[in-house]
């Protein structure tokens, strides 16, 4: 016996969660987005979420092959960047396309950093920001649902915050919740990403901090800036509008990217929203989510440093 | 009045199977093994050697150090060996070997402590061998006498018990309640401390109700039930819960008027004025995966683990990881040779797959290790560092004041060793510190 005993330092008991089974959470809480993105955009969209995912992990495999290091499929982190990947898409965009948002994700956001855990910035989200420079005309072109009527110009079809900025008819707030509008894959109905969103935090893979003051943030501001003077804005249309549930719920509560101290995690979901609208208000962008959150990735160093937790004793307490 | 407590911790599964067994005392070992270091400070001389017969109670090592206490033998026999052993970590230390006559003959220097002063119950505190029963095994009479400038206005008994498994002090509580009730009054009237508050988590009921109904005619002394949070039995959590005070980095429960015993500590100074018999034997729990009978036993100190495992019936299967103390901060055993010291309140024997030892993988900066840091600390941010060997960056990270919880190893979902690499980054910077 005395040759087989396991010799450790403390703690000798570890909890269940681990980094696959909080990624395996993120899939399924995912699972109600993709399926309204494939129920009002039809098979293409269904195809369009495999391409993402499938070249998300075969670039992960590759890579790491190629790098010489060890193989990370199993963590499930490329599938859930693959799916999110996906969900930011326009529905009608080329497969090849999406295979280059992969490869940038993967290859050089996430691998060439380092790997899970390293990228600076979410990789999904800046590969959306790449796709939208390198081929703007296809990433901005968005599709009507199957389920709208149709007598709806499909070559003028404007997202709601498009026909916002271009004075276009904006849609109900009820289209708007359930999803039936244009817009991302995955981004257009409120509903499932908020069932998903509510699934994270039940599970206590996320807390409801950012998703919560992140989208209060937004709503509170386009209220404030009213198009009629201040307190006259509609905060639900922005609330609804865009990729600002996919964002607060799914992108800004990346782990890699968001603060680690509860202060900082709140001074980042104002950030975020602060941004968003002022992307969305004063610039010639409809949209403002993916930049918003890629600039408070990119703060987090400052403001982990600035939120570093009381010491413990620290000040007089006696 | 309980205060809002402190910020962190985890909820470990409790396993606190062995909570109705009533403690079984066990025989006199076929060999005692005494460490001369079982307690914080400086290591005892054995006063002893091979061929001395020796009887119980009797000091087989001491020390002239202030900070150290001495040590007895627990059982009647002949020393067969004073030699160096591993016991944990690096270091080899003394131990003195007995061959147990079975007899159990009392030495005759065993009578009751006369004490009619401070100084005296001091004294008497030190000759009885105690050390904190709770686990850490700092020397109580040094507690007990804390520099002339500190003001301790509070004793706070330790009854938490916040480790998983671990029941011994809950049995102490059960079983040795009187005994608990005169310890602490012994330490209020030699101390002059006004009151004492007796801290117990909430998933002890049955504890909470006994010692209330024992001190509902005591006026300085309270019972207080506490919120069940790993580690709410760290002396700082408990203080912080029980009193809303923080003790500063680097200072004592005596700079914030607090002197914290455990349950056993006090049960024990009752016992021990009666009687004279000192520090022999322990309440220890035997549980994990690996136990054939989960229970609490009474063993004399030098029992080899082996023996009490053996004793409580065995295994079901072949255990992985034998651990003395609690599953959050025990030590890990690398044989079962390892002897009951007195700081030893559990001794668990995990199977293959509870005992194995996980892969670390990266880091995915979730903050879990953040957010349940009773220290306020950055652990994984400490683990970078000392990974990447940066050590001059270390010293602002507060390392010294982690208290090796273990809260975020537990927590962390990339299975890092987060606990091991903070101990190690302390220890760089003790060195450096010497230097």
């Amino acid at each position: 016996m005395e040759n087989m005993l396991f010799v450790s330092s403390s703690p000798h008991i570890r909890s269940e969660v681990t980094t696959q089974r909080l990624m395996l959470d993120v899939i399924i809480a995912l699972i109600p987005a993709a399926f309204a993105g494939i129920y009002f955009f039809g098979a293409r969209a269904a195809l369009l979420i495999a391409v993402t995912v499938i070249s998300s992990v075969g670039f992960e495999y590759l890579i790491r092959k190629m790098l010489k290091r060890n193989n990370t499929i199993g963590d499930l982190s490329a599938v859930v960047t693959g799916l999110i990947l996906a969900l930011n898409l326009p529905p009608s965009l080329p497969f090849w396309m999406a295979v280059v948002g992969s490869f940038f994700a993967i290859v050089i956001v996430k691998q060439l950093f380092g790997g899970l855990g390293y990228n600076f910035v979410n990789p999904a989200l800046a590969a959306r920001a790449f796709l939208i420079v390198s081929y703007g005309a296809r990433m901005t072109s968005w599709t009507p649902p199957l389920t709208m009527a149709a007598d709806v110009d499909t070559l003028s079809f404007a997202t709601p915050l498009g026909a916002l900025k271009q004075g276009g008819k904006l849609p109900e707030l009820f289209d708007m919740f359930i999803g039936n509008i244009g817009g991302s894959l995955g981004e257009t109905s409120a509903l499932a990403l908020i069932i998903g969103g509510i699934y994270l935090i039940v599970r206590g893979v996320i807390t409801w901090h950012i998703p919560v003051i992140y989208i209060g943030t937004v709503g509170l501001m386009a209220w404030i800036i009213g198009p009629d003077g201040i307190f006259t804005g509609n905060p639900l249309f922005h609330i609804l509008a865009g990729g600002l549930m996919l964002g607060a719920i799914f992108m800004a509560t990346d782990y890699t990217t968001s603060p680690m101290t509860k202060k900082g995690t709140v001074i980042y979901a104002i950030g975020c929203g602060v941004l968003t609208m002022l992307f969305r208000l004063y610039t010639n962008m409809p949209e403002g989510v993916s930049y918003a959150i890629l600039l408070m990735n990119v703060s987090v160093p400052i403001i982990d440093r600035c939120t570093k937790p009381a010491r413990f004793g620290g000040k007089a307490h006696v | 009045m309980i205060f809002q407590g402190f910020r962190g911790g985890v909820h470990p599964p409790q396993a606190k199977n062995t909570m109705e067994c009533v403690t079984v005392r066990m025989d006199v070992p076929e060999k005692a093994i005494i460490p001369m270091q079982q307690h914080i400070g400086a290591p005892c001389q054995a006063t002893v050697k091979k061929g001395d017969t020796v009887k119980v109670g009797q000091v087989i090592g001491n020390s002239d150090a202030y900070v150290s206490v001495p040590i007895h033998s627990s059982v009647s026999g002949t020393v067969t060996a004073v030699s160096e052993r591993i016991i944990s970590g690096s270091r080899p230390v003394v131990c003195v070997e007995i061959k147990p006559d079975g007899l159990q003959e009392v030495s005759e220097d065993i009578k009751p402590p006369v004490v009619d002063s401070k100084e005296s119950f001091i004294k008497a505190i030190r000759d009885s061998g105690l050390t904190g029963l709770g686990g850490a095994g700092f020397p109580t009479h040094v507690k007990l006498n804390p520099p002339k400038d500190a003001k301790i206005d509070t004793l706070i008994i330790n009854g938490a018990e916040c480790e998983p498994y671990i029941t011994s002090d809950y049995r102490e509580c059960m079983e040795n309640t009187e005994n608990i009730i005169e310890g602490i009054k012994h330490v209020l009237k030699w101390t002059g401390i006004p009151k004492a508050m007796i801290g117990i988590e909430d998933n002890k009921p049955e504890a909470i109700k006994k010692l209330e109904k024992a001190v509902e005619k005591i006026n300085n002394i309270s019972v207080h039930g506490l919120r069940t949070l790993y580690p709410q039995g760290a002396e700082k959590m408990l203080i912080k819960t029980l009193t809303g005070r923080e003790v500063p980095p680097g200072k004592l429960p005596s700079d914030v008027g607090c002197l914290v015993m455990n349950v056993a500590s006090v049960a024990f100074v009752a016992e021990y004025m009666k009687t004279g018999m000192p520090l022999i034997k322990k309440r220890v729990t035997v549980d994990g995966s690996s136990v054939k009978t989960p229970m609490n036993v009474e063993v004399l100190i030098g029992t080899p683990a082996g023996e009490v495992f053996k004793f409580s019936g065995g295994f079901v299967s072949e255990p992985a990881k034998i651990i003395m103390g609690g599953p959050m901060m025990g030590i890990s055993l690398y044989s079962d040779e390892i002897p009951v010291m007195k700081y030893t309140n559990a001794l668990l024997a995990l199977n293959e797959k509870d005992g194995k030892i996980p892969e670390e993988s990266a880091c995915i900066r979730c903050g879990r290790c953040v957010s349940v840091c009773p220290m306020n600390l950055l652990p994984f941010d400490i683990d970078r560092l000392v990974k990447a060997n940066k050590y001059d960056e270390l010293d602002k990270y507060n390392v010294m004041d982690c208290i090796e919880c273990g809260c975020c190893a537990y927590t962390c979902p990339a299975k890092r060793m987060l606990t091991q690499s903070i101990r190690l980054g302390k220890d760089i910077l003790r060195r450096k510190a010497k230097k």
